[in-house]
């Protein structure tokens, strides 16, 4: 079976809307026919992800897309870029390789703005106002904002990446496979955590060791959750998703009797009724908990939360937990990195103003573990996220211990880490 | 003189010194920005993949590796062409959106996991494209 396009698609092909949408049309094309995919699907709504700066190649690409008069043809939200252009000094610029990021990042933040992309700047385009509806199809990039479309919204997103992002958005199409068909989206191994105690439940941190150990478990394939509340919240599962994407290359999971497409078990597993099943113990998440726990040392220089960016539920949520409690302890950094719209909601609410006077420092735009914000010297680090914890001490060279935010700001306050090595049970 | 039919999955015609990989890379991360394997948990680390037959099982890694890909098309320190037993997204649209700025033609292709299996390490290895056929000839 090969690809076959329809009238209007060829025409596209051919250059008939011009040289942008040929350009983009060839590499969707030639990626389903890489694919296997037989013809293609529009696509209501694009994520961005390209728009973080790792080089020249990547600044060419949408610079010629604008020079040929490129421009999205679908809503295109845009991922968090190299430099936040609302507090550009949080950007460090004392090396050469610094100054190259800024001034390219910046570059490339502007060509996805000129092609008529939304300048939202976030990993969590799902925490904005217009989100996909059940079964719509989309083509979303960035590995949390994908599966928390798939898992959490229902809509269809397959896996994709800088470069095909851009093109899915100026075409409007993508290539119909993958995830934007129901035999794919078949829960594929069953994580039992009924054995879990209403407390670890309860608890913030467990969701990302969760989504650690899916992605540990599942690899690139789909974890099925079985024992969780109904009314885990999004933030929860929004910890799960961007943890079980980064140790593995979970793009859907499901949470029985809470996300769209697992009302019941059989209905997640579809065909698969013989799926593996893996009992997640307290044992395992506090094994798991101290895997990802890098510090060696007790004392703590920063603490970094909103990855994914927070929510204004989570900023709330710091706000009572540090507003009118103990000062921030000297020499610690305390970052919440969020999106520009929750940001401005988190204003309106009067939250934003007490909590940087009690020395919070908010990051938009951009994320504190792609780019230079953490102060030189900054060795120990704590975060809730199972992300940035998988990430942070190969991209920043730093340690790190994933915890609670009570344990987060307990520990700001007085400046030695402290977390509960045998937190669940 | 031996050949192996493999599938096209982007254009070019290359040939090279095979670089065959005990366990995939990842090119975002794996590899740096001299052409080199820099991921120190590669069992290969410090092998150079420029100009290199590049042969692995998959690909692997985080979907930035395009960009990673497209650089080192740029820079002309890729490898000569790529040789794989399943397509990849990643991998390939390195190479198409390099293509499309740089006039570059890495082949990529894949072959069967029997064939895979033939391909040396060291050999010198010719990639030509007949159709969406990539025939592969090995010096021996």
């Amino acid at each position: 079976m090969s690809l076959t396009l329809t009238e209007h698609e060829q025409a596209m092909l051919e250059g008939e809307q011009g040289p942008a949408v040929a350009l983009s049309m060839r590499i969707i094309t030639e990626l389903g026919r890489i694919r296997g995919a037989t013809e293609l699907v529009d696509i209501d709504s694009v994520h961005i992800d390209g728009c973080i700066f790792y080089g020249q190649a990547g600044l060419d690409f949408a610079q010629k897309l604008v020079a040929l008069g490129g421009q999205v043809r679908v809503p295109t939200t845009v991922n968090v870029g190299s430099v936040d252009l609302i507090h550009p000094h949080l950007i460090l610029q004392n090396t050469e390789r610094e100054r190259w990021v800024a001034q390219g990042g910046r570059d490339l933040m502007q060509a996805y703005v000129d092609l008529g992309c939304r300048q939202t700047w976030t990993c969590a385009p799902y925490q904005m106002d217009s989100r996909p509806d059940v079964g719509r199809h989309i083509a979303w990039a960035e590995s949390n904002a994908i599966v928390f479309a798939n898992s959490v919204l229902g809509a269809r997103t397959d896996r994709y990446g800088d470069f095909v992002d851009i093109a899915a958005a100026i075409t409007g199409k993508a290539p119909r496979g993958g995830l934007h068909l129901d035999s794919e989206r078949q829960g594929d191994v069953v994580l039992d955590c009924t054995s879990l105690s209403p407390e670890t439940l309860a608890l913030d941190v467990t969701y990302p060791v969760l989504g650690y150990l899916a992605g540990a478990i599942a690899g690139t394939t789909n974890p099925v959750f079985v024992g969780l509340p109904a009314d885990v919240s999004e933030d929860s599962l929004k910890a799960v998703g961007a943890a079980a994407a980064s140790s593995g290359g979970v793009a859907l999971f499901h949470v029985v009797g809470r996300t769209p497409e697992a009302p019941t078990l059989e209905a997640a597993l579809g065909s698969h009724v013989d799926a593996p099943v893996h009992h997640i113990t307290a044992q395992r998440l506090n094994a798991a908990r101290q895997e990802l726990s890098t510090a060696r040392e007790d004392k703590l220089d920063a603490v970094s939360l909103g990855t994914p960016h927070a929510s204004v539920d989570e900023i709330a949520e710091t706000y009572a937990a540090i507003v009118g409690g103990p000062p921030l302890a000297e020499g610690v950094a305390f970052y919440i990195s969020t999106g520009r719209s929750v940001f401005a909601e988190a204003e309106r609410r009067g939250l934003v103003q007490p909590m940087e006077e009690w020395g919070v420092t908010f990051v938009l735009d951009t994320c504190t573990y792609v780019t230079s914000i953490l102060r030189p010297g900054t060795r120990t680090v704590m975060t809730n996220s199972g992300k940035w914890a998988h990430y942070a001490p190969g991209n920043m060279g730093v340690d790190v211990v994933l915890a609670t935010l009570d344990e987060c700001v307990q520990s700001a306050t007085t400046g030695v880490v402290t977390w509960d090595r045998e937190l669940f049970t | 003189m031996s050949a192996i039919t493999g599938w096209r999955v982007t254009s070019g015609d290359a040939s090279g010194a095979v670089l065959k990989l005990d366990e995939p890379v990842s090119f975002w991360g794996g590899i740096g920005p001299e052409g080199d394997i820099i991921d120190v948990h590669h069992p290969q680390h410090g092998a150079v993949v420029t100009g290199r037959i590049l042969v692995m099982r998959s690909g692997r890694g985080s979907s930035s590796g395009t960009y990673v890909l497209a650089e080192l098309l740029r820079l002309g320190i890729a490898p000569a062409g790529i040789v794989l037993t399943e397509p990849d997204g990643i991998i390939a649209t390195g190479a198409l959106v390099a293509a499309e700025l740089y006039d570059t033609a890495m082949p990529i292709v894949t072959v069967s996991e029997a064939d895979y299996q033939r391909i040396e390490d060291g050999v010198d290895l010719s990639i030509s494209m007949d159709g969406n056929d990539a025939i592969l000839s090995i010096d021996i």
